[in-house]
């Protein structure tokens, strides 16, 4: 008689593959999960508490620190929200460099996934390369505003500060070389059979599913749903550039691994087109008073972060603090269908069906 | 989807000719069917929030809430099948949860309210309808102290599970100040 017995594992909350403080308990039997509880909260800052005592300038440093990993498009959820509730009108100047970061985040963002993804898997060299890529990116964000991840660029009404000379240059020097690295991606991994054989059929949901527990992003189109913020409900000025939105089929990881690569090719063809229109001059503030007071009113605006649906709700008594303000945070509602995936699952599937989802755990306890 | 600054200066014009027009009629669809179909006084409030681009918003009366939400879920006519939001907000005087509702298909989308005494906040769960208000509905009740009944599983999720009071709620104060 073999004995068998279920197992207790505690995973986190430091663990490499966590991609921040985040802790998962499973019941295994053998090698298999019977059940999961995802814990969070241990990197919870309170930032819609401590919103509540600041003024708008003084929360836009904060949203950085939630999606750390793309602080372009946070910042911009908080500003539009702000400018959706007061009617400002933004400078296009200012319009053209916020989406020009927002779609550089995004390329950043997507690499630091790739790069890590593969590492939680066991492949230690395509981190090295993300790494070399996304630091361009990190460097052009540095020479724009001063700092590498927390940037504190947008402003209400505009952005804090304009392009240096050449900055628009070395953005457009900077698409056909991260292009030519994609193919270098993709015939160091892409076709790996080993690296196919661990993420093809694992994490399967389909469209249904996606939809009701709020998906959004890479995990609700690699079911096949055609669903981008940036062009079923545009803003920006994304309904001025031409790019595709790439879907999935069986809404497994592996098409969710697929649509992202593709979506950095996606973005680099925005970029593309932003540079090439980008106004020669103009101003990169709008009119906005000295203290921004929206009016009494509620608004809930959303963009697509890399991560999916970021929305921003913020409830205002015509003061210069916000009474009420909630983040509608892609990564944690994302999470949610963790445990359902993993019943069933090996050990080994867990960190590639939680990679695969793409949480920035400083973005699910916000 | 309106509230977009379009740059070409024909705002006040869009806003003249288009904006009432669809939502409203959004608006009253949801409204004749909450009435008719869960109860007549199931809608407390009914208008368009023009800041937020003409977002039809409902208060719903919190006993309705439940039927009224299976009903946004699954009448062809709604077909509410995302929730994309929810927040609670504590008000003071009573508190109120807000979820965004949107329909995949159709693309509308609908702000619904549904509020609660403030000195014995209960809502029922949505969970059922919505798995992805699970978590969600965690959050509130942790940080402000909605109870919803009819959650499968209603802990705290962001505060340590000995953590005294709500701290989203306008009055809470720290044990410890210094913390």
């Amino acid at each position: 008689m073999i004995r068998t017995e279920e197992l207790l594992l505690n995973v986190g909350p430091q663990h490499p593959s966590t991609h921040g403080v985040f802790r998962i308990i499973v019941k295994l039997d053998g090698e298999v999960i019977t059940d999961a509880t995802p814990v969070m909260g241990y990197l919870h800052r309170g930032t819609e508490k401590l919103a509540e005592n600041l003024n708008y300038t003084q929360i836009i440093p904060y949203t950085d620190r939630m999606d750390y990993v793309s602080a372009m498009t946070n910042n911009y959820v908080l500003c539009h929200a702000v400018e959706t509730m007061m009617g400002l009108q933004i400078p296009e100047r200012a319009e053209f460099l916020r989406l020009i970061v927002m779609e550089l985040q995004r390329v950043a963002s997507h690499l630091v996934w790739w790069g890590t993804y593969l590492l939680d898997i066991g492949a230690m060299s395509p981190f090295l390369y993300a790494f070399r890529d996304r630091e361009i990116i990190i460097n052009l964000f540095n020479e724009l505003c001063g700092a590498r991840l927390t940037y504190n660029y947008m402003r209400v009404g505009g952005v804090k500060w304009d392009a240096p000379d050449g900055w628009i240059d070395k953005v457009s020097e900077f698409i056909p070389y991260m292009e030519s690295k994609l193919e270098e991606y993709d015939r160091l991994v892409s076709g790996n059979e080993i690296f196919l054989a661990r993420i093809k059929g694992i994490g399967v949901y389909d469209a249904e599913t996606a939809v009701s527990y709020g998906l959004s992003g890479a995990n609700l189109r690699c079911t096949g749903l055609n669903w981008d913020l940036r062009k079923t409900e545009p803003y920006s000025l994304y309904d001025r550039f031409a790019f595709d939105v790439p879907v999935g089929r069986t809404g497994d990881c592996y098409d969710r691994y697929r649509i992202r690569l593709e979506e950095i090719r996606q973005s680099l063809r925005i970029l593309r087109q932003a540079v090439e229109q980008f106004p020669e001059g103009g101003e990169t503030m709008g009119k906005v008073p000295r203290v921004i007071r929206p009016p009494e009113g509620e608004v809930y605006v959303r963009i697509e972060s890399p991560r999916g649906e970021i929305g921003c709700h913020i409830v205002s008594k015509g003061k210069a603090e916000p009474y009420r303000l909630k983040f509608r945070r892609p990564s944690f509602v994302n999470l949610q269908i963790l445990p359902k995936l993993l019943i069933g699952e090996t050990m080994t599937n867990l960190i590639t069906i939680l990679g695969g989802i793409d949480i920035v755990v400083g973005e699910v306890d916000c | 989807m309106s509230e977009e600054e379009k740059p070409g200066g024909t705002l006040p014009e869009e806003e003249e000719t288009m904006q009432p027009s669809p939502q409203q009629a959004d608006l009253d669809e949801a409204v004749s069917l909450l009435c008719s179909r869960v109860h007549d006084e199931a809608v407390a409030e009914a208008y368009l929030n023009e800041m937020n681009g003409g977002m039809p918003v409902l208060i719903i009366r919190s006993e309705h809430w439940l039927e009224a939400a299976r009903m946004f879920r699954s009448e062809p006519a709604l077909g509410c099948d995302y929730l994309r939001n929810l927040s609670g907000v504590d008000y003071e005087t009573y508190m109120e949860t807000v979820y965004h509702l949107l329909s995949m298909s159709t693309g509308k989308q609908y702000a619904v309210k549904v509020r609660t005494d403030r000195d014995n906040p209960s809502i029922p769960s949505v969970t059922a309808v919505w798995p992805a208000a699970n978590w969600n509905e965690r959050e509130v009740y942790d940080l402000l102290g909605i109870d919803f009944p009819g959650h499968p599983d209603l802990r705290r999720i962001m505060m340590p599970d000995d953590w005294a009071g709500h701290p989203l709620r306008k009055d809470y104060e720290p044990l410890d100040p210094e913390v």
